[in-house]
């Protein structure tokens, strides 16, 4: 790469077609794997967390309902969120590692091929 | 972060912020230790800076779990974790809130942004940016937007720190003098991390930084949870019984932000400013630069959220340990007011060892944050402004660094003496601003340029510049700057907007002219460049890779 990250130059990549590689199925199928995760679940926990911050905000009493001892719902919602975050984090990072990181690894391994042997030959 | 806004100007010196003034020299002790070790670190880091990509980016050496806690040591400032302990502390449920937002945000960061980022970019947010469209315009835009960013979280950072001195070092808080010397120290110090170690040393301090606040954090809230039974409920109970008549309302939302439905809609515009900013805060974009794959950027996100949550949690004890063992009274009236709750309570608790301890880790992570905010803002401009705007790029790499170099310095200057003039002044408004100008000129043209093949240069445009205006716009006129004894300008009266946060307008505001001057654009941007930018930030195809040594 140049000093922009325009100009490929020196790079494997500029020999790529990348308007025929972005319209083949394998790529489509990859496009299609990531976005229909990422989407949905970014507006899921987007949508819960500004669930939580409008029952914190508007619903006081509902939030200070104690369930155990002195442990209300407002400190239960608020330590899902912590237990939500980290269940995405592990569900996404799972999801990554079995259908995502296979096909982008095996269309660049495709396109980046012979110059991988190459430098691995130097 | 609000609570740094909470530093008095005039306290009288109560029981134990007295008693902790005699164990000074402990604190400075041990800072010293801290400075000297990283020093050491630092030194050792920069003999491998050749390269643009060694100063900017580390080598893209580090692997995912140590730039997570790198990532975990540049978010926990002073204000999450000496503002949160107090905010919890004083305002009980509504502090807590406050953590939930800076944790959930990174989900934004793992899902969206971080991977596709590391594919696509080089060394600054701009790269990805103009990667699509017309470089010179957009990246003029991107880069304004970071040094934006950079400038108000770093006044945010200094002039907390002169704040903090009073409470740290056992300076009289009326001392202003004393704080500007100490503010000049930090920003030397800062200046030496980062001339000489680059991005690897900088990425080193926050490292160290962050293992030392996570586990004296650790330490106190084994020690708090211990004395009530490991029972959280007797801890809450606690502090409510502490805190005497109308304690219950500790446990409750609206303490903080309840009072009005300004108020509660000013708290909706923080929390979307939080959530949204985090991922678009020039900074945090930077750190995923420093390693090898995008794999390691996935990493690097999930270390730095599992971190970021556990300390979080340590400091919802830490907050209610505070307000049972110590109390708000005794807590507002020490120097250095809500901000004195944590160094309080670890000198109840550990007496003067764990004070200077946590005291200089306070101390660290003013360093560490500002050290990554000052190579950010470096490399935006050397990266971004020189190079490619005013040289065009026909500079070569070693006048860069060249160039960036200088501008840490010059950035250093200009931080100490920011620091010193707003020292005192009421400006921790400037950390949410800054999440506000990330969330409204960043992220939208973020996500667009990433997810939506027709956005042009014009939404860019609009977007950046739009969201940037109107946030500050909205600032200058809202109760933060004028109109109250509380605000930064008392004397004078011009907030006509409610809200102390912007972000409830200006958010939307730029996603919509995000949107707006892409379909009223007659111009198309190039097929081959978007394509090639889709197929680079799904499959890693011709990203940068580490450079050997």
């Amino acid at each position: 790469m140049g000093s922009t990250a325009h100009s490929t130059s020196d790079d494997p990549a500029l020999t790529v077609d990348f308007v025929a590689e972005q319209a083949t199925d394998e790529f489509q199928n990859l496009r299609k794997r990531h976005r229909s995760f990422v989407f949905p679940l970014a507006i899921g926990f987007l949508l819960w967390y500004f669930a939580y911050v409008l029952l914190a905000d508007y619903a006081h009493d509902f939030m200070s309902t104690k369930v155990w001892g002195s442990i209300n719902i407002g400190l239960i919602l608020g330590l899902l969120q912590f237990v939500s975050t980290f269940g995405i984090t592990t569900w996404y990072v799972s999801y990554a590692n079995r259908k995502l990181d296979p096909a982008a690894e095996k269309i660049r391994s495709r396109l980046e091929g012979p110059l991988t042997k190459e430098e691995a030959a130097k | 972060m609000s609570a740094l806004a909470a530093v008095p100007q005039l306290v009288p010196m109560a029981g134990l912020g007295a008693q902790m003034k005699d164990t000074a020299w402990v604190n400075i002790l041990i800072f010293g230790l801290f400075v000297a070790i990283t020093l050491v670190v630092v030194f050792r880091a920069s003999r491998n800076n050749k390269t643009a990509a060694d100063y900017y980016a580390a080598g893209r050496s580090f692997t995912g779990p140590q730039n997570g806690t790198a990532i975990a040591g540049d978010y926990l400032s002073a204000a999450s974790f000496l503002g949160i302990c107090g905010a919890i502390a004083i305002n009980g449920y509504d502090g807590f809130l406050y953590s939930v937002g800076f944790l959930v945000a990174w989900l934004v960061a793992l899902l969206l942004v971080a991977e596709l980022l590391r594919n696509t970019g080089k060394f600054t947010m701009a790269d990805v940016l103009s990667f699509r469209l017309k470089q010179r315009p957009v990246r003029i835009a991107a880069a304004t937007t970071t040094l934006m960013v950079c400038f108000f979280y770093l006044l945010a950072q200094m002039a907390g720190a002169g704040g903090l001195v009073s409470l740290l070092l056992g300076l009289d808080s009326k001392d202003k003098l004393g704080q500007a010397v100490v503010i000049a120290v930090v920003g030397a110090l800062m200046i030496v991390y980062v001339l000489i170690g680059g991005m690897k040393g900088t990425t080193w301090v926050q490292i160290i930084k962050a293992m030392l606040l996570i586990a004296g954090a650790a330490v106190m809230t084994f020690i708090v949870l211990a004395m009530h039974g490991f029972n959280l409920s007797t801890l809450l109970d606690a502090a409510v019984t502490k805190a005497g008549d109308g304690g219950a309302a500790l446990l409750s939302p609206g303490k903080a932000y309840g009072a009005t439905g300004t108020s509660k809609l000013d708290f909706i515009s923080l929390a979307l400013a939080l959530v949204l900013g985090t991922a678009a805060l020039p900074h945090v974009l930077m750190r995923f630069y420093t390693v090898p794959t995008a794999k390691e950027a996935r990493r690097s996100v999930v270390w730095a959220i599992w971190l970021i949550g556990i300390f979080y949690l340590f400091t919802l004890v830490l907050g209610y340990g505070a307000g049972a063992l110590i109390g708000s009274k005794e807590i507002l009236a020490a120097p250095g007011g809500v901000n004195a709750a944590a160094p309080l309570l670890a000198f109840v608790i550990g007496g003067p060892v764990l004070l200077g301890f946590i005291s200089a880790v306070a101390f660290a992570t003013i360093l560490a944050v500002v050290a990554g905010l000052t190579i950010t803002a470096a490399a935006s401009f050397a990266h971004d402004i020189y190079t490619n705007v005013i040289a065009k790029g026909e500079v070569n790499p070693k006048a860069e660094v060249k160039v960036a170099r200088r501008t840490v310095v010059v950035i250093g200057i200009v931080a100490i003496g920011g620091g010193i003039l707003a020292n005192g002044q009421n400006v921790a408004f400037l950390v949410a601003l800054a999440f506000a100008v990330a969330a409204s000129a960043n992220l939208p043209t973020i996500l667009y340029s990433l997810f939506w093949k027709r956005f042009t240069t014009q939404g860019a445009l609009w977007s950046m510049y739009g969201g940037l205006a109107l946030a500050i716009i909205l600032i200058a006129f809202s109760p933060v700057v004028s109109g109250n004894a509380k605000a930064m300008i008392p004397g004078a009266d011009f907030a006509w907007f409610p809200l102390a946060n912007p972000g409830l307008v200006s958010i939307p505001a730029a996603f919509v002219l995000g949107w707006l001057g892409t379909v009223l654009d007659k111009t198309k941007e190039s097929r081959t460049l978007q394509a090639e930018m889709e197929v680079r930030s799904l499959t890693g195809v011709g990203a940068e890779k580490a450079t050997p040594h």
